[in-house]
């Protein structure tokens, strides 16, 4: 029970994927204009990465090697499809706001990535907690950064005015509605990423490194940790089939 | 006519696929640090989108439709796109080396991005028939080869800027691509 417990703070500080591995940029950036919607994407993914870390997890022994990859997208794709109906269902005005990047969900690296290295090698119950402790570290993330493009472009928190509109000649806030647009998104960021990269500097001058960032800011595609986010179908296939070509 | 034409600027200019819709960022932050690299990735771009486009559609209107499994979509669009560019990439080993020479290394990076599942996911939504959704894709890799180029331009100046310690790296590139999302959206009246 204590591993549990250790892979929730793993995903949640230790390797949080928005702030240390800065994973799944796309729907950081996208989804993140207000609180509410970052919150709504964060547990739709959530419940993906749970539900496929267990399938995975359990049929660990039973996928080929070989065509791993096709088989976790296919475990991926299902469980988006069923959040995705879940979600239109019973909670339209949501399905309405986050739009495509619900199905989107499938190509988000922190699934795949956490299926190819962590769902993969291990027994159920701890996958099913890494799952729960990466999927809040991203909902986690994605609320922080919804909440502080809110209050900069709207001046509230999940909808409540927090902050008095200058209205009518009294004195308040204006809204700096560009941070609800889509370049708010990339400043936003852009200061996170400046902040981590100090945090990250301190942490190892004190002896204490954070994990790399591993998405697409950590440098580029082609260094992506995961085979998954490079796009590759058949890591092993491609490799056998030009030991043949040496051969032959 | 016209309004293929209104698709094409839409998806290339308006609504741009990186800078207001954040798809296909991993490529745009990761091979942009020269021009000449830039534009590659966005020809592969463009070839496999317009490609992925015609095929996904296809087998939309043909197959799922019809059979009305078209709650599938997600699934069958993810697992033909990656079949697809490991497919192209075979074929142009194969029979075209010189172009696989120039966009072979592109190829393996662009499957599982963002973009290419997002536009096959678009037209579906947007009910685009075969060649209206082919267009569609077209003008959005356009688009995504406009702004990765022109970001790898400012790129190749920033080298010689003085940027402040904290900011070197991605964060002046997000910066960057913040202030080429107001430009574009500067476009949004035109249609």
């Amino acid at each position: 029970m204590n591993k549990c417990a250790e892979r929730i703070y793993n995903g949640v500080i230790k390797e949080n994927p928005t702030f240390v591995l800065m994973l799944g940029m796309c729907p950081t950036l996208a989804v993140t204009t207000s609180a509410i919607n970052g919150l709504g994407m964060g547990l739709s993914t959530t419940v993906v990465l749970v539900m496929s870390n267990m399938l995975i997890s359990m049929l660990r022994k039973i996928i080929p090697d070989r065509v791993r990859m096709p088989a976790f997208i296919v475990v991926v794709a299902s469980f988006v499809t069923i959040v995705q109906f879940l979600v239109q269902g019973f909670l339209p005005s949501l399905y309405d706001a986050l739009g495509i990047y619900i199905p989107l969900i499938v190509v988000n690296c922190i699934i795949l990535g956490r299926a190819e290295s962590y769902a993969s090698k291990n027994p159920v119950l701890p996958s099913i907690f890494d799952g729960f402790g990466m999927g809040f570290g991203f909902t986690f993330g994605l609320t922080c950064i919804g909440i502080v493009r809110e209050i900069l472009g709207a001046g509230q928190i999940f909808g409540f005015q927090i902050l008095p509109l200058a209205e009518d000649g009294k004195i308040g806030f204006t809204p700096i509605s560009i941070f609800v647009q889509a370049p708010g998104a990339f400043f936003v960021l852009a200061t996170l990423v400046a902040i981590m990269g100090i945090v990250r500097r301190r942490a190892a001058k004190k002896g204490r490194p954070l994990p790399a960032a591993s998405g697409c800011l950590g440098g580029d595609c082609a260094s992506c940790g995961n085979s998954v986010c490079s796009g590759r179908l058949a890591v092993k296939t491609e490799a056998k089939n030009d030991d043949e070509e040496e051969v032959s | 006519m016209q309004e293929l034409l209104v698709i094409a600027v839409g998806s290339a200019i308006v609504n741009n696929v990186v800078l207001s819709q954040f798809l296909g960022l991993c490529p745009f932050l990761g091979v942009s640090k020269k021009v000449q690299t830039a534009a590659g990735m966005g020809t592969a771009v463009i070839f496999v989108i317009t490609l992925s486009s015609l095929v996904t559609g296809l087998i939309y209107k043909y197959i799922l439709v019809p059979l009305s499994f078209d709650y599938l979509q997600t699934i069958v669009f993810i697992l033909v796109i990656a079949a697809l560019v490991q497919f192209v990439e075979m074929v142009l080993k194969k029979m075209m080396p010189p172009l696989y020479n120039a966009l072979g290394v592109y190829l393996p990076l662009i499957t599982t991005n963002c973009a290419v599942l997002g536009v096959a996911l678009k037209n579906v939504q947007n009910d685009y028939g075969i060649l209206s959704g082919v267009v569609n894709g077209f003008a959005t890799a356009v688009g995504f080869t406009i702004a990765i180029v022109i970001m790898a331009g400012i790129r190749e100046k920033i080298q010689y800027n003085n940027v402040p310690a904290a900011f070197r790296g991605s964060a002046i590139v997000l910066v960057t691509a913040g202030l080429m999302a107001i430009a574009f959206y500067g476009f949004s009246g035109v249609i």
